[in-house]
């Protein structure tokens, strides 16, 4: 599939007319937002999902331009073509909000989380641990004798399998950043 | 060249840069500074309201007549949180409004100081856009960005924010011409193939309908001019909804009436029999569509807006146009010129033979028997004593302002205020002020019902102390009258808490405020009554007495779709299921 550059306000390349928007089927996108970084601006993006009832799988915002005060936001969401169509055209018209590209339509994409796991145990559990750690590519950033915290990057999908795989072992506490995206490729958005 | 001055003076200087000739507004502690400017200046005048709600409102109906944005100066705290409803109005009927609210001392802010208020986190779901100034160097180039936000694009309500610290400070004027251009500039050339398109589907369409909205309203005179152009070319058949009346002609001869659930007969179903719907400037609102699955079953539907939002929001749409209404219809036009000005002219007067049929039901008909004046005969009388006038109409909320959407007639853009999207009792009344504010020697009516219009008639006192003459036509029928007609429709006739027992005497309230006060309660005396009216120099309240147990049709049912209208009391029992009966 060839990368659609839907740029802000353009409505000729528009996903209206390529796809089948009224179906019930419930889709998860990963939406790139990138906005001016004011005070404020995150709590009109969530106040625009929570007020029109719209799904936050992942949210993470950071500044990315500290000269040009730009902020991107990369939201996990999940909804039928209509209502992912909507949420773009809604953060849209935010007026803060320069671009909306929806990663999951526009191309490939890559998509990381960083998660810190906290693992306590002894004896055969703790080296089990720490094998599958190994296997996993986590990297220990702390350790006692009877516990260490894993930092892990990867999909979604690979958090939570290494996560899993670690209840059993002593898992006792989990924070993780959301996701953060990119389109494959060379060009920038 | 740079001007310095304190924060309070530069407000005053921004609204003179912008051009803005009247502020609605109300005092308070964290706006004093502001007070103070405008006490030393002639520029601009001020209308002392009596509740901020009603500044809002009035700088609605002053936005509306004029297509000028309305201005507002409230206080921190409950001046802003008053000031919420009429932000919510502006937002849902996409008026441009600028709203200066003073907020306690950025040093203080967070202490849950006296009059404080979270001003901008309560109203960022309410208005288009709104900004908390931190310090007065920033404080120019903020009110000229939302002064530009509020009426570009699709127009509403923008909230600024103004600590008093700001307003005391000074600092560094920047006029309007040095501001730097605001990145927000939505596009209003609408696509060129898509554009082609619908012009192609015009030239083949059998049973095609102009769908209008109050977009064309706020586009401007000019698209309004151009609507006109190319229905008259065409000869298609024209509905409009409730926020679009006026923007084409309803003494236009392509004219079918409103749309929606009071709309007319043969407007609803045009629009359920249409092969081509075309909509300008509306958004396919929950009242215009009836059931959604059922909404116009057979057509290609076409949507012009600015909004790229509203298309495809709840009806899907086969060729989208994001832009100006204005822009659009002007290269609609040229194309449709270009391609030899066609149209399906043998089909087209098929439709509209079918259309003549479903004008001759006339679903408005009504008889005036007895002596107990009918609201719709009231109505009918007003339009007949005053359309040869120079005339605006507001209205409250509610059966009333259907009938008025009904019976009476505009002719013109601008002409028409009421509160749409929202539905907000208590709108008509302020905004009639800020109409009249605006056009001074024009006739100013506001048609009401009892209920809405005591929501906000503390604004007597505004109308008596700026000489507005504002014709407050008062259908009384002391009841809520649609909550108590859905109470009959659904409810099983319990009318719960839909009537008044403790009304007050409109002519001794009238007279209390300085007003003049009519009441008519006899058919015969309406005309006179209406004259006198009319006649008189200074706010009036008509206080007509009509028939208290009168229901508003036609009607479609909730949960029904445009073919299965109530056309009057016989057809009603039990025409609304259970699935209707959720909606409201």
């Amino acid at each position: 599939m060839s990368a659609l550059k839907i740029k802000k306000g353009s409505n000729k390349h528009s996903a209206y007319n390529l796809r089948p928007t009224f179906s019930d089927h419930v889709e998860s996108h990963t939406l790139a937002v990138v906005v001016d970084n004011e005070a404020g601006v995150l709590a009109r993006v969530i106040g625009l999902f929570s007020g029109r009832g719209y799904n936050i799988e992942s949210l993470t915002v950071a500044e990315i331009d500290h000269a040009g005060h730009r902020s991107r936001i990369t939201i996990v969401t999940t909804g039928t073509p209509q209502v992912i169509e909507q949420i773009k055209a809604q953060l849209g018209r935010i007026v803060p909000v320069h671009e909306v590209h929806d990663l999951t339509v526009e191309g490939a994409a890559v998509e990381r989380e960083l998660a810190l796991l906290k693992v306590e145990g002894s004896g055969e559990k703790r080296v089990e641990a720490m094998r599958l750690a190994d296997i996993f590519r986590a990297n220990v950033v702390d350790s006692t004798l009877e516990s260490f915290v894993f930092e892990i990057t990867g999909t979604p999908e690979k958090i939570d399998a290494f996560s899993e795989l670690m209840r059993p072992l002593g898992l006792s506490e989990i924070a993780r950043t959301g996701v953060a995206a990119l389109a494959r490729g060379q060009v920038a958005l | 060249m740079s001007r310095q001055m304190t924060g309070a003076k530069m407000i005053v200087e921004c609204l003179k840069d912008q051009g803005v000739e009247v502020i609605f507004g109300y005092p308070g502690g964290a706006v004093l500074p502001i007070y103070d400017e405008v006490f030393q200046q002639n520029g601009i005048r001020h209308v002392l309201v009596r509740h901020e709600q009603g500044a809002v409102h009035a700088a609605e109906g002053y936005a509306r007549s004029t297509g000028k944005p309305g201005v507002v100066l409230v206080t921190s705290g409950p001046g802003a949180t008053n000031a919420v409803t009429g932000l919510t109005d502006a937002l849902l009927d996409s008026i441009p409004i600028v709203v200066l609210t003073g907020q306690v001392p950025t040093f203080m802010i967070g202490t849950d100081a006296f009059q404080e208020a979270d001003t901008v986190g309560i109203t960022r779901p309410c208005t288009k856009h709104n900004w908390l100034v931190q310090d007065t160097a920033s404080l120019a180039s903020t009110l000229h960005e939302a002064f530009h936000v509020a009426t570009t694009g699709r127009p509403g309500p923008v909230l600024v924010d103004i600590p008093k610290d700001v307003q005391f400070a000074t600092g560094d004027y920047t006029p309007k011409q040095k501001v730097k251009v605001s990145r927000y500039q939505p596009p209003v050339k609408g696509d060129m193939d898509s554009i082609e398109e619908l012009v192609e589907a015009m030239e083949r369409a059998e049973r095609p309908i102009f769908y209008t909205g109050g977009g064309v309203i706020n586009s401007g005179p000019a698209a309004s001019q151009l609507l006109q152009e190319l229905v008259n070319a065409t000869g298609f058949p024209i509905t409009s909804t409730l926020m679009g009346l006026g923007a084409y002609p309803a003494s236009g001869k392509n004219w079918l009436g409103m749309l929606g659930m009071h709309g007319l007969y043969e407007a609803n179903m045009a629009m359920h029999g249409c092969d081509l719907m075309i909509n300008i400037g509306a958004r396919f609102d929950d009242r215009i569509t009836g059931r959604i699955d059922a909404f116009s079953p057979h057509s290609k539907k076409a949507h012009i807006d600015i909004d790229p939002s509203s298309i495809n929001k709840v009806i899907r749409v086969d060729i989208p146009i994001v832009g100006d209404v204005g822009h659009v219809l002007e290269d609609v036009l040229k194309v449709w010129k270009a391609r030899g000005r066609k149209t399906n002219s043998q089909a087209l007067e098929k439709w509209w033979t079918t259309l003549a049929d479903w004008r001759g039901v006339d679903c408005l008909k009504f008889e005036q028997t007895g002596s107990i004046i009918r609201p719709q005969h009231a109505l009918a009388r007003l339009e007949a004593l005053t359309k040869e006038h120079d005339r605006y109409i507001c209205t409250e909320v509610g059966q009333h302002q259907m009938w008025a959407a009904q019976y009476l007639g505009f002719e013109a853009p601008n002409r028409w205020m009421t509160s749409g999207g929202l539905g907000t009792m208590g709108y008509g009344f302020p905004a009639s002020i800020g109409v009249q504010m605006a056009h001074p020697d024009s006739l100013v009516i506001n048609v009401a019902g009892e209920a809405s219009w005591l929501m906000n008639m503390q604004e007597m006192g505004t109308a008596i102390q700026y000489r507005l003459p504002v014709k407050q036509f008062i259908l009384n029928n002391e009841r809520l009258g649609m909550v108590r007609q859905w109470q009959e429709l659904l409810h099983g006739e319990r009318y719960s808490h839909s009537w008044s027992e403790a009304l007050p005497d409109f002519v001794k309230l009238a007279e209390a405020f300085g007003a003049k006060g009519i009441r008519v309660d006899q058919a015969e005396d309406l005309d006179e009554a209406i004259k006198e009216m009319i006649a008189y120099d200074g706010p009036v309240i008509l206080d007509c007495l009509v028939e208290k147990h009168e229901n508003c049709f036609p009607m479609i049912p909730s949960g029904e779709p445009h073919n299965k209208m109530l056309l009057g009391d016989a057809s009603t029992k039990d025409a609304i299921g259970n699935s209707g009966a959720v909606l409201v």
